[in-house]
């Protein structure tokens, strides 16, 4: 615990000097407040900009952080001296990823306020971003695994981040995207953040995004064990 | 015993290249010991097997007497280790860079000063990592090395690429560990380095310890020529034999006030290394 809280506090102290990570926690969010304040259209469905861009925040900020700061210690072997002290490799992953859940929690709550949540409402929100927000972790920090430095890291991110955060976004507009996209677990989030408080939750959701937790799951596995975390 | 290093026939290869190959290590409590040797001679690699971060594929290696495939998290906080690889939080402050394993090791602001303070880094407690010289940076992995007032320091090539203004600053701060009962392996490619601080030296090359024991030991054991080399105020130099009568030419020519600096021949490391190996130590 003491060394995941040393991590924990190690990136949060680094946090305003870190501009690439930083602009991740607030770039969706606030892109979601001047959209929902300056865009209004009467066939424009309801907390349409909020629900697009918190998607979007789930399937790119949390990923892109986890494999961008992984990467970065790998790269410039601090990870390494991390691990010489006594820090496990758990540890290390559980602080990181405890700092990037943190930051995201600002987000999500600025989501939560644009969304106009209450109640079982806003808990199902939380409930449904807390479960992105994990996966996305999962997947950046199997990329972060797996790469050697920032550079590679950024070229393996890039295309995921297509898929989870801007697949769910087209799938808005596009009838075949959305069946397609359907497989991912940002697509899931995405209708299980549309059906609050509209439909019951639906099991399809939750077996896609458990199937989905398990694939990354067996990828970070495979990634740990192929590359270590040196 | 606390800081002692022993190494028994420690093997270690990467595919069909063997890079270490016997090594026998014996290094008493409070020693500094040098390991020299050229590049890709094996040295890192014998400082990660030492160090916990690489497995041997044979031998055996103990540190204080405990073998370290048995190193509990409390064996490792006994040693302190700066390669050159080890990196900073550059964005991170000094101060900070050492708060976060300060954290680790359940000390205190305190000991983070005294450390900054011992490598002269208290005026620069404030400069990110990122904007430190490269001397500066050297003290500042210098820092968290000393964080746990370790029994054994591990230093791979601390002063390389160094001004000598700093590497002195250094070499005092490695001198004042050993004065305070720690011991020392440092690896180094400058014979001036090792002549200066170690106690005793190993030569690498290819894998193999070619040479061990104190520096001027093992410079004496390659003395073949035995001559004394005479220099005399009038600008010419005399090579004399070791011998009786040279003594009484040597005497005679201290007496008349001709004799201005006088040196035996015996080589160097460098030397030495050439001889063994035919290859230049600092390449």
């Amino acid at each position: 615990m003491k060394n995941i809280r040393a991590v924990f506090l190690k990136q949060l102290s680094d946090t305003l000097k870190n501009k690439p990570v930083l602009i991740q926690f607030v770039l969706m969010p606030s892109i979601a407040v001047l959209l929902e304040n300056t865009i209004k259209a009467d066939d424009m469905p309801d907390r349409f900009f909020m629900k697009m861009f918190a998607v979007m925040f789930v399937g790119m900020a949390p990923l892109s952080c986890m494999s961008s700061l992984i990467s970065e210690e790998k790269e410039k072997n601090t990870l390494r001296v991390l691990l010489m002290s006594n820090v496990r490799p758990a540890e290390y992953l559980i602080g990181i990823g405890s700092y990037v859940f943190v930051m995201c929690l600002g987000g999500t709550a600025v989501f939560a306020a644009l969304g106009g949540y209450t109640g079982v409402h806003l808990a199902e929100f939380l409930i449904v971003m807390f479960l992105g927000i994990i996966l996305s972790e999962l997947t950046g920090a199997v990329i972060g695994v797996f790469s050697k430095n920032q550079m590679t890291a950024a070229s393996l991110t890039v295309p995921v981040i297509m898929i989870f955060s801007f697949l769910p976004m087209i799938a808005n507009f596009n009838k075949t995207v959305r069946t397609a996209a359907k497989v991912t677990y940002s697509q899931q989030i995405s209708e299980l953040i549309n059906g609050i408080g509209t439909t019951s939750v639906s099991a399809v959701s939750l077996i896609v995004i458990a199937l989905n937790f398990t694939l990354a799951a067996a990828l970070f596995m495979a990634a740990y064990k192929r590359k270590g975390l040196e | 015993m606390k800081g002692s290093i022993t190494a028994d026939n420690v093997i270690k290869s990467f595919g069909s290249k063997t890079v270490l190959d016997g090594i026998d290590l014996d290094i008493v409590s409070g020693e500094i010991f040098g390991l020299l040797g050229p590049s890709g001679a094996g040295k890192t690699t014998l400082i990660k097997i030492l160090t916990g971060q690489l497995r041997q594929d044979a031998g055996t290696v103990r540190i204080g007497g405990t073998d370290t495939t048995q190193f509990t998290g409390e064996d490792r906080r006994r040693f302190g280790i700066t390669m050159d690889n080890f990196g900073l939080y550059e964005r991170l402050n000094c101060f900070d860079n050492l708060k976060l394993f300060a954290r680790i090791y359940g000390l205190g602001n305190k000991e983070i000063k005294a450390v900054l303070e011992k490598t002269g880094l208290s005026d620069a407690i404030k400069t990110p990592a990122g904007d430190l010289s490269k001397g500066m940076a050297g003290r500042l992995r210098l820092a968290r090395a000393f964080m746990t007032d370790p029994d054994i320091l591990f230093l791979d090539e601390p002063t390389s690429g160094l001004d000598p203004v700093t590497a002195d600053s250094i070499h005092k701060m490695i001198l004042a560990e050993k004065a305070r009962g720690k011991t020392v392996f440092l690896t180094t490619h400058s014979m001036s380095e090792a002549e200066k601080l170690c106690d005793n030296i190993a030569l690498l090359n290819e894998g193999r310890i070619v040479e061990y024991g104190a520096p001027a030991e093992i410079c004496r054991r390659y003395d073949h020529q035995r001559m004394l080399r005479v220099h005399l105020y009038d600008g010419r130099d005399m090579e004399l034999p070791y011998g009786k009568q040279s003594a009484l030419t040597l005497a005679d020519l201290i007496a008349e006030g001709k004799a201005e600096t006088v040196h035996t021949t015996e080589p160097d490391l460098e030397t030495v290394f050439m001889e063994i190996t035919g290859k230049d130590l600092s390449a």
